[in-house]
């Protein structure tokens, strides 16, 4: 957060295009995107709907290719590596949080978390280990014998940000990740994926509510497909209200 | 005023002398809007004179206050008339916005995007100084909450102003090819020619 040294970039967005369709019938769904994410540094899309948010954070992680510009992940430019390669470093390099949670209902907290480390080829017990640490770091280490459908959406959102930091996963792209949850929760949700970025982590945000984009470093404002601003970083805050 | 109904509240707890009053309303609104002494004293001198509040009988140097039954029947009746919000303040950006909206040869768009960007830049501070310490003082970190509320709903207001904005300007305008396909650009409906954004 404030006053800290920016730590190196872990993803890199440069001249990021991305056309739908040829010719006369192209839509421009992002046009010449700049954006970096650093180690420490949460960063917040907003934009109406239909503004590219989207396109935005499936062609970082990798799940969609630009057609202009070049996307870098941990210093691994991802148009240069084979389609193998590149699933392996999205594999490993990054974690999702999504809107709906997405983890595996027959399987325990731990389980879901420990999954990702056993693709990787760690060893059970070491993945399990490995799990139960990401479980602490966001604060359920109690709840890790629980299925997802015993817990609650605050809860199972942050299962899921520890399964996407697991290990040496250092970048985390969440999708709309309070989307589904209340006021209090959303807002609980935002404050550990804000403290594990601090702790050792970078993270890329697209969200629609601005209380929620309100916790990220800087919020990038996105239409039609273009940065149209950024709210750049923080001033220091400890001098914003007197007394404080 | 609410320096006026704050200070009765606070006497209706405890006689309290000047600079203690000053220094107790300001711990208890997190220290947001600080007070200066002789505003304190001015306020108390014409709560005196209203007859709500008398100078005690004491032999200390420093002269405290408390309330008269008129003073504690006042104090009483702020916890249960409700804020008047039917008459809204003049508020600078409403009225900004307002004639933007419908001034010739001034880019809307634009004087909303810069707004939205001062205001989520706001948000954010806010956000950042509750997450770093306002967890352990209740009534700054409510006060906090309120500017954080404030600033959001300001957000969003400008983004409903940004799509009602649009809309219009694509009902508006007369047909034509030119104009036909700048409507439908700020209609966000796209194919877009380059937006037109003042950077």
């Amino acid at each position: 957060m404030s006053g800290r040294e920016p730590g190196p970039v872990l993803l890199s967005m440069r001249g990021v295009g991305r056309v739908h369709g040829h010719d006369e019938a192209a839509v421009h769904a992002l046009r010449d995107v700049d954006l970096d994410v650093r180690l420490g540094e949460l960063v917040a899309v907003m934009g109406a709907s239909g503004s590219g948010k989207s396109t935005l954070l499936t062609i970082a992680g990798g799940l969609d290719s630009p057609t202009a510009g070049t996307v870098t992940v941990a210093g691994d430019d991802l148009g240069s590596l084979s389609t193998k390669a590149r699933a392996r470093l999205r594999r490993r390099s990054i974690g999702y949080v999504f809107q709906d949670f997405n983890l595996v209902p027959a399987l325990t907290a731990i389980e879901n978390v420990a999954l990702p480390r056993e693709l990787d080829g760690v060893a059970a017990r070491r993945a399990r280990a490995e799990a139960l640490e990401a479980l602490a770091e966001v604060g359920i280490a109690e709840l890790a014998r629980r299925f997802p459908d015993e817990l609650s959406g605050g809860q199972r959102q942050r299962v899921a940000i520890a399964r996407a930091l697991v290990g040496p996963r250092r970048l985390v792209l969440a999708d709309e990740p309070t989307g589904a949850l209340d006021s209090v929760s959303g807002e609980e949700v935002m404050r550990i994926l804000r403290a594990r970025v601090d702790a050792g982590a970078g993270g890329l945000l697209v969200t629609h509510e601005a209380r929620f984009a309100a916790w990220a470093d800087r919020t990038v404002f996105l239409r039609d497909g273009v940065v149209v601003d950024s709210t750049g970083a923080p001033s220091r805050a400890e001098h914003l209200l007197a007394g404080a | 005023m609410s320096v006026r109904q704050g200070i009765l509240a606070l006497l209706a707890e405890q006689p309290m002398h000047g600079y203690q009053l000053r220094q107790e309303f300001e711990q208890r609104t997190g220290a947001t809007w600080p007070l200066n002494i002789g505003q304190v004293y001015t306020t108390v001198q014409r709560l005196v004179r209203d007859g709500l509040v008398e100078p005690l009988d004491n032999q200390a140097d420093v002269e405290r206050f408390g309330l008269t039954p008129a003073g504690r029947e006042a104090a009483a009746a702020w916890w249960t008339t409700p804020v008047d919000r039917s008459a809204p303040a003049r508020d600078e950006l409403v009225i900004k916005i307002a004639l933007a909206a419908t001034a010739p040869g001034v880019d809307v768009r634009a004087v909303i995007q810069d707004q939205r960007t001062a205001s989520m830049r706001a948000l954010r501070d806010y956000t950042l100084l509750k997450a770093d310490k306002a967890g352990d003082d209740l009534a700054w970190s409510l006060v906090l909450d309120h500017l954080i509320f404030a600033a959001e709903a300001e957000v969003r207001w400008l983004d409903h102003v940004e799509a009602r904005v649009a809309r219009e300007a694509a009902r508006v305008r007369p047909a034509g090819p030119a104009a036909a396909a700048q409507g439908a650009a700020a209609a966000g409906t796209a194919p877009a020619p380059e937006p037109q954004v003042q950077r």
